[in-house]
């Protein structure tokens, strides 16, 4: 199996509920993979079932392949190498997941540092430097030198999520999780993520892992989906077949959702 | 007939920048209204002082032909009477301390309404569609739904005539959000709605006419139809061209 990420059978569980139960899916190399679910579905769990990333009261059973490594049972030193080498990800609210306190070139260095010492590269303040700025360049960034200097509330939250987004490639991983990357962000900020998102994706070869409670956004970034509710897979297939002719009851309450705001924005409320 | 007018306000916070210039517009009674705009349009700003609580630099608001006197307890007690408002966070707007029945018949105390507050809260939670044994519950036995409708029968109890609703829907799941609209449909059936959102497609859903606000401005007004057909200024037109739409099939 040359798949990225394999997972089978996974099931999650604190000692009272089951919160996901019995899910697979797999990401090939270079696949865009959309994981739709409204809150409470089990979306945002299984992203930290893959990375490792559970809270300890929450108990993994079935099988998370991760690059060739099992995640579920690895301990924690497997998998933090695993979080740079394999997978990244970029979360919902990019003001929480930078420091506060930190210029932003500083906090991008920090994984940037890392993987150079850990691949025996030259790690030297000024090769980081170049690597910085050549990431601020691929994710669009204007004034790559201001914005090193900048703390995250000196900046807008599209560029603050452009930031995260240069964190999370900093990494160099093959997988990208994106977990609800536009759902905090302005409209016309949302659609210039979002082409971002597709563009590093496909010139990187990346796979993506895109999760989000929105239809239209996950129609355009994900080629396979798979919709959840409650824990479980209810439906999945390719992006187009679902949202236009969705078999699950469910799916089809979501796609008739997303459809009436879109019919009211053409003018037939 | 005009319900609310908003004639040329200006408004800052402190010596800082104009959050809001000279902006201008009516709410005709029975209407709903529609406040678009993104970070830093001054949407919120808008909805601060349509609810009395700043008063504007310069310019006036003006319900039911008086001047909103912001600044007059007096005045307020009527107003808050007469203008309700529907919250964005289900989660953080109810007490959770307190049974809905205490919640929701809120306004009718601290406004005095006299009359049988039970059966009030009774008619307000049969018409936001929950049943009236919830009264007797607490918020954290409700979904984020139930409790936004719950927030919605506190707005209403007191029979305003115009609701306002800063991001009533955003912050509830898809399917959800189509029910909680709907249901502000129903209810603005009966009275004048002003809906503050960032997002088109629930204002298209909801108001007959809309005022788009760009850094404080009003950069396009008028009614919703005309405004998706035929968008005349150019961040109207790139707001409606960024929302993303479902696949179209065959």
């Amino acid at each position: 199996m040359s798949d990225l990420l394999t997972v089978e059978g996974l099931t999650l569980a604190t000692s009272e509920t089951r919160l996901v139960e019995d899910l697979s899916f797999s990401i090939a190399p270079g696949e865009r993979f959309g994981l739709i679910g409204e809150s409470g579905s089990g979306k945002s769990l299984t992203a930290l079932a893959v990375t490792g990333l559970l809270p300890p009261a929450i108990r993994p059973s079935g099988s998370i392949r991760l690059g060739g490594t099992q995640v579920v049972g690895a301990p924690e030193r497997a998998l933090v190498r695993l979080r740079g080498d394999a997978v990244a990800t970029v979360f919902q609210e990019p003001l929480t997941a930078l420091d506060p306190l930190m210029p932003l070139g500083a906090q991008i260095a920090g994984p940037v540092r890392r993987r150079l010492r850990r691949s025996s590269s030259d790690a030297s303040r000024g090769a980081v430097r170049r690597e910085v700025m050549a990431l601020l360049e691929q994710v669009r960034l204007p004034e790559p030198e201001r914005l090193t200097r900048a703390y995250p509330h000196e900046v807008s939250g599209g560029q603050r999520q452009r930031v995260a987004i240069a964190m999370a490639l900093a990494c160099r991983p093959r997988l990208l999780i994106a977990d609800e990357p536009t759902t905090a962000l302005d409209v016309t900020t949302q659609a210039e993520i979002v082409q971002l998102i597709n563009a590093l994706v496909k010139e990187l070869g990346l796979g993506l892992l895109f999760i989000s409670h929105d239809l239209p956004v996950v129609g355009q970034v994900a080629e396979r989906v798979m919709v959840m509710q409650q824990g479980r897979a209810v439906e999945r297939g390719s992006t187009a077949r679902v949202l236009i002719e969705p078999e699950d009851a469910y799916t089809r309450r979501l796609v008739d959702a997303a459809r009436r705001f879109d019919s009211a924005l053409e003018g037939r409320p | 007939m005009t319900l609310m007018s908003v004639e040329n306000v200006s408004f800052s916070y402190g010596a800082g920048r104009r959050v809001l210039e000279d902006i201008t517009f009516d709410v005709p009674r029975g209407s709903n209204v529609g406040l678009v705009g993104e970070s830093g349009s001054g949407k919120s700003t808008l909805l601060r002082l349509l609810l009395g609580l700043d008063t504007p630099r310069s310019g006036r608001i003006l319900f039911d032909g008086q001047p909103l006197e912001a600044k007059s307890g007096r005045y307020m007690r009527s107003y808050r009477r007469r203008v309700q408002a529907v919250f964005q966070d289900p989660y953080s707007s109810l007490n959770p301390a307190h049974r809905i029945l205490r919640i929701v018949t809120e306004p009718l105390r601290s406004l005095k309404v006299p009359g049988d507050h039970r059966a009030m809260a009774e008619e307000a939670m049969a018409a936001v569609g929950l049943p009236a044994d919830s009264l007797g519950r607490f918020p954290d036995q409700f979904s984020g739904g139930q409790r936004q409708r719950i927030a919605i029968a506190r707005a209403i109890v007191a029979r305003p005539e115009l609701v306002l609703a800063d991001e009533a829907v955003s912050a509830l799941d898809l399917s959800t959000r189509v029910r909680v609209v709907d249901l502000f449909r129903d209810i603005s059936e009966r009275m004048t709605m002003v809906f503050v959102s960032h997002d088109m497609g629930v204002v298209a859903a909801l108001c007959d006419r809309i005022v788009v606000l760009d850094r404080g401005r009003i950069v396009e007004a008028g009614e919703t139809a005309r405004i998706l057909a035929d968008p005349q200024n150019a961040y109207t037109r790139s707001l409606l061209s960024s929302i993303p739409r479902m696949p179209e099939g065959a």
